[in-house]
C-alpha cells in the first residue's frame, strides 16, 4: 500500500498545493519568454521525478483521506495568489479565467469521467450560459447573480434537446450528437442577427447588490487593486462550488451509480440502477455548470462573439479532462492552468499554440493515457481517520 | 419549381453527395476493421488538397503545360502521398491505441486533425488564406433550357463513381479484400488463419485515405478553392454520413454521403438565409440518430457482452 493517510498528510497537501501555487506565480510573473520556457521545462521534467519519488502518491493519498482540504487549499492558494499579483489586470484576468474553465471542465467530468457521456460541445454549453446572460444583462433588470443561474439553466435546458439522442445512442453515435450540436450552434450564432451575428454582444459587467464589478475593489487600508480581482472572487467561488458538488457526488451513491453505468451498461441495468436517469443526471447537471461559468465569463469579458465557441474550443475543454486524468476533479486544475496560461505567457508560440495543443495531447494520450493525476481506485476499507 | 432550375439544385446535390460519399467510405472502411473513428480523416482530404495544388505549382515551374496531365499527375501524387499518410497514422497513432477506450483513439485523431490543420495553416507558403486551385478540367457544357451540365462535373461524378465501385469491388472480389473482411468481423480469427493483422489495418487505412485524397481534389477543382480549414468541414459532414447511414457499411456511408447532401440541398431552398442549411442539415442528423441510434442500416454484428 502506497503512504497511510494520517499525521502527515496535511504538510504534504500544503506543500503540494503551495507549490503549484508558486509555479503559477512565477508563471504569471515572469517576464522574458526564456524564463517562461525554462519554468515550462522544468515543470515538465519534474513530473516524472514526483512520480518516482512517491510524492505524488503521497500528496494523492494526503488529500484523498480528508475531503475538505483539497478545496481549502486550492481556494487559498488561488486567493493568495490573487492578492500578490493584484495590480495585474492581465494575471487576474487569467486567473478568473482558469477558474471558469475549471468549472467547466468540472461538469465534462461529470458528463464524460462518471457517466461516459462524451461531450464534444462543452464550447457551445459555455456559449449559451454567455449569451443568455448577455441578453439578459442588457435588456432586463435581472440581479445579475440570477442572470448568471439563468445562463446554467438556459444551457441545461437547450441541452435537454439532445437528452433523447443522447440515450438512445452509444460511443461513436453519441459523440456524433454532440458533435453535430456544437456545430449547428455555433452556425446558428453566425447567421442569427438578433444575437449579433459574427460580431457578436457587448456584456454590461456584473453588480451584485450595488457592487460594481468593472470598478476597483474597496480594499481594507487603501490598497489598489485591479477591478478584474472581483471577478476572480466570484469565479474561484464558482469553481469551488462546483469541485464540492462534484467531488460529493463522486463520493455518493450516484457517483457509484454513474460509474456502473460508464464502466458497463448493461451489467448496471441488470443490477437494477436505472441507467437513462443518471445519464440525463450527468448531462444536465454538467451543462449547467458550463452554462453558469459562462454567464460570468461573458459580464467578466465584456464582449461575446461566435469565435470563442468552436469545435477547437471544445476539444480545448475535452483535452484540459483528458490531461488532467480523466474522472479525477482535482486533476482538472493543473490541466487548466498549464493549457491556459502557457501559451498566453509564451507569445512567441501564441500563433503555434494550437499546434502544441495538438502535439501535446497526442503525447499524454500515447505514453500517459491516464493524465496528470489519474484518478484513484474507490476504497471503501481506507484505514485512518475519516473527517 | 421550374424543372430546369430543379435539375441544377439536383446535380449540384449529387456532386456534393459524391465527394461526402467518399469521404464517410474512409470512415466506414476504418470502423469496419478496427471499431475506431479517425476523425482526422476530413483533414487528410484537406492535406490531399494541398499536395495536389504543391505538385501542380512544382509541374508549372518545371514548364508541363498539359491540363490532362497536369490533373492526372497531381491526383496521382495526392492519392500516394495520403496513403502513405493513412498508413503511417494507423501504424503509429491507431494500432498502439488499439487496447485503450475508443474514445482516446477518438481523440487522438481530432487532435492529429489540429495538428494537420495547423501544420498548413502555418508551414504552408501563405497557408492561413485561402488558395486558389486552378481551373484544369473542361467547362464545355451541355444545356437544355435553363439546366446546364458542364463537362468538368460530368468527370467529377464518373470519376468519383467509379473510385466507389473500385473500392467495393476490392473489399468484395479480392484476396485482399477476403482479409479485410475477415479481420473486419473478427480480428483474433483472422490472425489464427495467418491474416497479417497489423498489415491489413495498415493497407485498409491507406485505401481510406486515397480516396480521401481523391474526394479532396475532386472539391478542389469543383470549387476552385482550397483552403486549410476545409478538412474540418468535410471530416464532420463525412463522419456524420457515415455514422447516418450505419458504420461499417459500405453502403451505408454512399446512402449517407447523398442523404446529407439532400438535406444541405433541401435546406437551402427552404431558408432565405443560405448559411441556415447547416443548421437544418445538423439538426436532421440529430434527430436522424434519436431515431436510428446505430444508422440507418444498422451494424450486423451482435453486440458484445
Amino acid at each position: 500500500m502506497s503512504a497511510t493517510p494520517g499525521r502527515s498528510s496535511l504538510p504534504v497537501a500544503v506543500a503540494g498545493v503551495a507549490a503549484c501555487a508558486a509555479a503559477c506565480w512565477a508563471f504569471l510573473e515572469a517576464e522574458s519568454q526564456w524564463v517562461v520556457a525554462a519554468l515550462a521545462a522544468g515543470v515538465l521534467a519534474a513530473l516524472p521525478v514526483l512520480d518516482r519519488t512517491g510524492l505524488r502518491a503521497r500528496f494523492d493519498a494526503a488529500v484523498h483521506a480528508r475531503r475538505a482540504l483539497a478545496p481549502a487549499l486550492v481556494v487559498t492558494a488561488a486567493f493568495a495568489l490573487a492578492l500578490v499579483l493584484r495590480d495585474s489586470h492581465f494575471a487576474l484576468l487569467m486567473l478568473a479565467s482558469v477558474a471558469l474553465y475549471v468549472t467547466v471542465c468540472l461538469g465534462l467530468t461529470l458528463q464524460f469521467g462518471f457517466a461516459g457521456i462524451a461531450n464534444f460541445a462543452g464550447a457551445a454549453f459555455f456559449g449559451i450560459g454567455c449569451y443568455s446572460a448577455a441578453i439578459l444583462a442588457a435588456n432586463t433588470a435581472l440581479p445579475h447573480l440570477l442572470a448568471v443561474l439563468a445562463g446554467g439553466l438556459a444551457a441545461a435546458a437547450v441541452g435537454s434537446v439532445l437528452i433523447l439522442p443522447i440515450l438512445r445512442t452509444r460511443g461513436h453515435y453519441a459523440a456524433l450528437v454532440t458533435i453535430a450540436f456544437g456545430i449547428l450552434f455555433r452556425t446558428f450564432l453566425e447567421v442569427n442577427d438578433v444575437l449579433g451575428g459574427p460580431q457578436g454582444l457587448k456584456v454590461p459587467g456584473m453588480r451584485i447588490l450595488g457592487w460594481s464589478f468593472n470598478d476597483p475593489p474597496p480594499l481594507p487600508g487603501g490598497v489598489e487593486a485591479s477591478f478584474y480581482l472581483n471577478y476572480v472572487i466570484v469565479a474561484v467561488a464558482l469553481a469551488a462550488g462546483a469541485f464540492v458538488l462534484v467531488k460529493r457526488i463522486e463520493s455518493s451513491w450516484i457517483g457509484l451509480s454513474f460509474d456502473a453505468v460508464r464502466l458497463d451498461e448493461t451489467a448496471a441495468a441488470v443490477c437494477g440502477i436505472d441507467i437513462a436517469r443518471w445519464k440525463i443526471l450527468a448531462f444536465v447537471l454538467g451543462n449547467f455548470l458550463a452554462g453558469t461559468a459562462g454567464a460570468v465569463y461573458a459580464m467578466m469579458s465584456g464582449f461575446i462573439a461566435p469565435n470563442s465557441f468552436t469545435f477547437g474550443d471544445s476539444l480545448i475543454l475535452v483535452s484540459i479532462v483528458i490531461l488532467g486524468g480523466v474522472g479525477n476533479p482535482l486533476g482538472v486544475i493543473p490541466a487548466a492552468l498549464l493549457l491556459l496560461i502557457l501559451p498566453e505567457k509564451l507569445q512567441a508560440i501564441q500563433e503555434y499554440r494550437f499546434l502544441i495543443y495538438a502535439v501535446l495531447v497526442i503525447l499524454i494520450l500515447l505514453y500517459r493515457p491516464q493524465g496528470l493525476l489519474p484518478r484513484r481506485l474507490r476504497e471503501y476499507s481506507a484505514p485512518g481517520p475519516r473527517p | 419549381m421550374d424543372p430546369a432550375v430543379a435539375g441544377q439544385y439536383v446535380l449540384n446535390g449529387l456532386m456534393l453527395g459524391m465527394i461526402y460519399a467518399m469521404v464517410a467510405v474512409g470512415f466506414t472502411l476504418f470502423f469496419g476493421v478496427l471499431d475506431v473513428i479517425k476523425f482526422s480523416h476530413g483533414d487528410v482530404v484537406m492535406a490531399g488538397a494541398f499536395t495536389a495544388l504543391a505538385t501542380l505549382g512544382g509541374l508549372s515551374a518545371g514548364g508541363v503545360v498539359s491540363a490532362a496531365v497536369l490533373v492526372v499527375a497531381a491526383t496521382a501524387v495526392a492519392v500516394a502521398a495520403m496513403a502513405l499518410l493513412g498508413a503511417l497514422i494507423a501504424r503509429t497513432l491507431i494500432l498502439p491505441l488499439r487496447n485503450a477506450p475508443s474514445l482516446n483513439t477518438l481523440l487522438i485523431t481530432l487532435m492529429l486533425g489540429l495538428a494537420l490543420r495547423e501544420a498548413v495553416r502555418l508551414f504552408y507558403p501563405n497557408g492561413s488564406n485561402p488558395k486558389p486551385f486552378p481551373r484544369l478540367l473542361p467547362a464545355d457544357a451541355w444545356s437544355a433550357g435553363g439546366f446546364s451540365l458542364r463537362a468538368d462535373s460530368a468527370i467529377l461524378l464518373v470519376a468519383g463513381l467509379s473510385a466507389i465501385v473500385a473500392v467495393h469491388l476490392i473489399i468484395h472480389r479480392t484476396r485482399l479484400g477476403l482479409a479485410i473482411r475477415a479481420v473486419a468481423q473478427d480480428p483474433e480469427t483472422a490472425r489464427v488463419m495467418g491474416v497479417n493483422f497489423e498489415a491489413v489495418v495498415m493497407i485498409t487505412f491507406g485505401i481510406g485515405s486515397a480516396l480521401a485524397a481523391l474526394a479532396g481534389v475532386g472539391d478542389a477543382l469543383y470549387y476552385n478553392e482550397i483552403n486549410f480549414g476545409m478538412g474540418l468541414w468535410l471530416g464532420v459532414i463525412g463522419f456524420s454520413a457515415a455514422v447516418v447511414g450505419g458504420l461499417g457499411s459500405l453502403y451505408g456511408a454512399i446512402l449517407g454521403g447523398f442523404l446529407f447532401a439532400a438535406l444541405q440541398t433541401v435546406g437551402a431552398i427552404w431558408f432565405a438565409v443560405p448559411a441556415y442549411k447547416d443548421v437544418f442539415a445538423f439538426g436532421a442528423v440529430i434527430l436522424l440518430m434519436a431515431w436510428k441510434p446505430t444508422g440507418l442500416i444498422a451494424e450486423k454484428s451482435a453486440e458484445r457482452v
